[in-house]
């Protein structure tokens, strides 16, 4: 496309046409929707798409997930596609969790390790048909992807632009996509995928999210991005819609203990200052690793990590007090500095002060009394409380919505 | 019933031998399986045309280390040398030669100033090759985890550098990592004599005089000076002799030998080899696998890639190992001449790469997968010291022939006759009539090297002697102490530290270190 580029990759004359170096940053084919929208204009480069903070009010798109429906834009989400005879192989290979369970039309959640059993990232995998499968992740991966299919018959493309994508959140997202002409989606259930049309084209529906919320992903072509856009919310008018920006999901997947790549771990692949990486052991997802498996990425290392004992323990708190413990210390009766929060929100639907931490151990054990060193300021005047907090393990904000099948029609 | 092993050795090469006599003297029951009819790997001497032999791999002894000569006691089974201390003679298109005996040079026009320059740079390279030695004795050091054993390695080699004196150091600092090239034209004139001396820091490589590693490669060859070769050896029978000599050594300490048994699979269980699988469909179970494969060969054919690790995987992938020689064999009727070589004088090594930007030359085209025309050639006539290689009064030439890339664009089959006849033309413009005198020829590309002696890339190494690709860094890191991330799977061919050529200490090594893991192993 550059006809005539100096060293540096940049023509003399002409700005070239490809669109990141023309637009720095790219826009996803919703974007006309999203930019009307968007009234705070508020946006950040989310792997590489300008993507929104915010359309009106964080709180009021964040009660949007948990009392209507809430919009949100999610193409900038890696999008491969696992292709070939030996695909679901492949993936037994690449990620920890047993994917042979993973039936067509289904989809499931999995993080990837390094050899040394180490996380690189988490994501959803869809298992679209005998041998096709879709991975929808935070990190970009593709190099990756590909040395781990050496060996197998497989072939991996990317389609993170080729693949718009939605995501519909909330107790009345059900009734929203009744409305749009998605007859029987409401006996979805969890983790499923079921095919609709829309507008002569095919819409596949997931009932899949990020909330811990009653919630789908709608998947198309980028033709029929702006017109699903659209038409989700005049249809949902009736049903309190609002689109969502990533500060609102940010708190609800907080809320519903759902860690992130980048936040709560650093992918593997990134780090180069050694101990600074996690296992899932220390992510507390033990439950996705399959020990059983021969053979995958990390197995040996987790193996090892299992008998040896983990460097860092994953722990939800529940902290005293309603000021978010953005990055505070964590530490023991004692007075060490025991670990660190990655992740911090007041909840407002649990009404729960909500932290995920690090704890090194061996002090991670005893969480008997830990306190998280928190500093708000007020008018310039800080203050510094040591919040007391405790171990809960199960999610802040679980509701039955979000598994009951049929889905709630309200 | 079949007989139950501790160990089993894949690949009867000369380092997998070794690796099963040590561990046989230790009281393992162990077995070689060997691929091919004969031992010795590319320690191979075989008929090419009737009545005619050659050593078909290696074709010269020039660092057979003598501490593994002595321990297996190789000489009392039977390897006895035909010709030792070779001299290098440069050959002269014109006929005005240069001779190269150790450190000391004469003929040609060589000066005084370049005679005296010679003793000095082969006493200071000498000294530097003492360090590489007291490594290549060890099994490699890790950086990372060490235990003490390797922390007092890593401190001698330190120690050792810094005992070569400050200005030893800092000229090892300096030339370690630049080129032949660089080093040779500072100090010598002679075009021909640097032409001839850049070979020993490239031979059986994919480098010429100015890539990076050829200093390496030259102190690499100079163990063999260390070790009390003066020049290179021609062992009594070729280097067949070699093979058969370690054989019969580790069959006196038990070792159990299996010829014509190709293996085709390493088994392995949740991580832990368990076995090996023959083509016949044998299963042979053992604790212990040890491969003389090259790395490649060991984890993408026979364990498997899918039975490995992505990390470690992309780093076996990526191991350096495509061939970019040779090996031509002539059968004469009668002894040829060569301009300017004495008949007394013929039995010796000859080399044609009459000077450094002549082998540069050479491997450029190479690089881009082209033929090369104006080859550079390691050349001897064994059967001048050797008379059971051909009937009577009949030759044999053996000759590496570089550079001759694993990946030919036209495809090697389209242009094996080319390149042959390119070779003929070479040695008639330095040996005139030797056309003549041919009865048979035979040319291995890379690609026969390949298939004949089960390398892959036909890489006479099993991998470039790089400084990427040595200490803990042979094979790939993660394959380091010889150890794998398969339990129980060990390497110990010349992918492993401390590397190629008929040496011996990498099946030493390995033996060693199985044996000091013991029931950890």
């Amino acid at each position: 496309m550059i006809a005539d580029k100096n060293r540096l990759g940049f023509t003399n004359t002409n700005l070239s046409t490809e669109p990141h170096i023309e637009e720095q940053v790219l826009r996803t084919p919703f974007h006309e929707g999203v930019a009307k929208a968007c009234k705070t204009n508020h946006w950040f480069d989310w792997k590489g798409y300008t993507t929104p903070h915010s359309y009106t009010e964080v709180e009021f798109e964040y009660f949007a997930i948990r009392s209507s429906a809430a919009l949100f834009d999610l193409t900038p989400m890696t999008k491969y596609r696992i292709e070939g005879p030996d695909a679901t192989d492949y993936l037994n290979r690449l990620v920890t969790r047993n994917m042979s369970k993973v039936a067509v039309n289904r989809v499931a959640y999995a993080v990837w390790c390094n050899d040394d059993g180490q996380i690189m990232d988490d994501g959803t995998l869809f298992h679209l048909e005998e041998n096709v499968w879709r991975l929808c992740s935070q990190e970009r991966c593709l190099d990756w992807m590909r040395w781990s299919a050496m060996g197998f018959d497989v072939e991996i493309t990317d389609e993170t632009a080729d693949v718009a994508a939605l995501s519909l959140q909330g107790p009345t997202s059900c009734s929203v996509l009744r409305a749009l002409g998605c007859d029987g989606v409401e006996n979805l259930k969890p983790f499923g995928i079921a095919y609709f049309t829309f507008e002569g084209t095919e819409l596949a529906v997931s009932r899949t999210g990020f909330t811990g919320d009653l919630g789908y992903e709608l998947w198309t072509t980028n033709d029929k991005a702006m017109p699903l856009w659209s038409k989700l919310l005049e249809v949902g008018k009736d049903y309190m819609i609002h689109p969502m920006g990533a500060d609102a999901l940010d708190i609800a997947r907080i809320e519903a203990g759902f860690v992130q790549a980048g936040v709560d771990f650093m992918p593997a692949e990134v780090v180069i200052r050694p101990g600074r990486t996690r296992s899932p052991f220390e992510l507390g997802l033990d439950w996705l690793v399959d020990l059983k498996k021969p053979m995958f990425n990390g197995r040996k290392a987790l193996l090892k990590e299992k008998a040896e004992g983990s460097r860092y323990r994953f722990v939800k708190l529940d902290i005293d007090g309603n000021k978010p413990a953005s990055n505070s210390f964590i530490f023991n009766k004692s007075g060490d500095k025991v670990g660190t929060v990655t992740s911090a929100a007041w909840c407002p639907t649990a009404k729960s002060n909500v932290a995920f931490a690090s704890l090194e151990m061996p002090w991670g054990k005893d969480t008997d009394q830990l306190f998280a060193e928190i500093y708000y300021q007020r008018e310039l005047e800080w203050t510094r409380v040591l919040a007391p907090c405790t171990v809960s393990n199960k999610p802040t904000y679980d509701p039955a919505r979000r598994r009951i099948t049929p889905a709630g029609d309200c | 019933m079949t007989k139950q092993y501790d160990v089993v050795v894949i690949g009867g090469g000369h380092n997998g031998l070794v690796c099963g006599a040590y561990l046989g003297r230790n009281g393992r029951k162990v077995l070689v399986v060997e691929a091919e009819s004969h031992l010795g790997g590319a320690s191979k001497t075989r008929e090419f045309s009737e009545g005619f032999k050659v050593s078909a791999g290696a074709h010269l002894l020039t660092m057979l280390n003598p501490e593994v000569r002595k321990d297996l006691r190789l000489d009392e089974h039977g390897l006895k040398m035909a010709a030792k201390d070779l001299k290098t003679i440069a050959l002269a298109a014109d006929g005005n030669n240069i001779t190269i005996d150790g450190d000391s040079i004469s003929g040609g026009d060589i000066s005084a100033k370049d005679q005296a320059t010679m003793k000095n740079f082969h006493k200071t390279m000498m000294r530097f090759t003492k360090l590489l030695a007291s490594a290549f004795r060890n099994r490699p050091p890790k950086l990372v985890e060490g235990d003490w054993h390797d922390r007092i390695n890593l401190m001698k080699l330190g120690l050792g550098m810094r005992m070569l004196g400050r200005e030893d150091m800092r000229e090892l600092m300096r030339v370690g990592l630049i080129n032949v090239y660089d080093v040779l034209h500072e100090r010598f004139d002679s075009e021909l004599l640097k032409g001839a001396l850049s070979l020993d820091g490239l031979l059986g490589s994919h480098m010429a005089p100015r890539s990076p590693n050829t200093v390496l490669g030259y102190l690499y060859r100079r163990l063999g000076d260390l070790w009390g070769y003066r020049g290179p050896s021609l062992p009594e029978g070729g280097m067949g002799a070699v093979g058969e000599a370690i054989a019969s050594a580790a069959k006196s300490m038990g070792v159990d030998i299996r010829t014509n048994s190709a293996v085709v699979s390493i088994n392995t269980d949740a991580g832990r080899a368990t076995g090996v699988t023959l083509a016949s469909g044998e299963v042979i179970e053992a604790r212990i696998i040890i491969s003389n494969a090259d790395p490649k060969n060991t984890f993408q054919k026979l364990v498997g890639i899918r039975n490995i690790e992505t990390d470690f995987a992309r780093r076996v992938e990526n191991i350096r190992m495509k061939g970019n020689v040779a090996k031509f064999h002539l059968a004469l009727d009668s002894l040829p001449e060569f301009k300017g070589v004495s008949s007394s004088e013929l039995g010796q090594r000859l080399v044609i790469a009459p000077d450094m930007d002549y082998v540069e030359r050479a491997f450029n085209p190479t690089k881009y997968g082209e033929l090369c025309t104006t080859p550079v050639m390691e050349i001897v006539i064994p059967s001048i010291h050797d008379r059971s290689l051909a009937p009577d009064g009949k030759h044999v030439l053996s000759a590496v022939v570089q550079y001759a890339p694993y990946t030919l664009k036209a495809g090697w089959e389209n242009e094996k006759e080319h390149f042959k006849q390119i070779v003929i033309d070479l040695l008639e413009q330095y040996a005139p009539g030797i056309q003549s005198k041919v009865v048979a020829s035979e040319l291995l590309t890379p690609e026969d090297i390949e298939s004949e002696f089960h390398i892959s890339g036909g890489h006479w190494h099993h991998g470039e002697i790089s400084f990427d690709q040595i200490l803990m860094m042979r094979g790939a890191y993660g394959s380091t102490q010889y150890g794998t991330p398969v339990d129980g799977l060990y390497l110990c061919g010349a992918g492993a530290h401390p590397g190629g050529n008929v040496m011996g200490l990498a099946g030493r090594n390995a033996a060693k270190e199985v044996i000091k893991r013991g029931a950890a192993a």
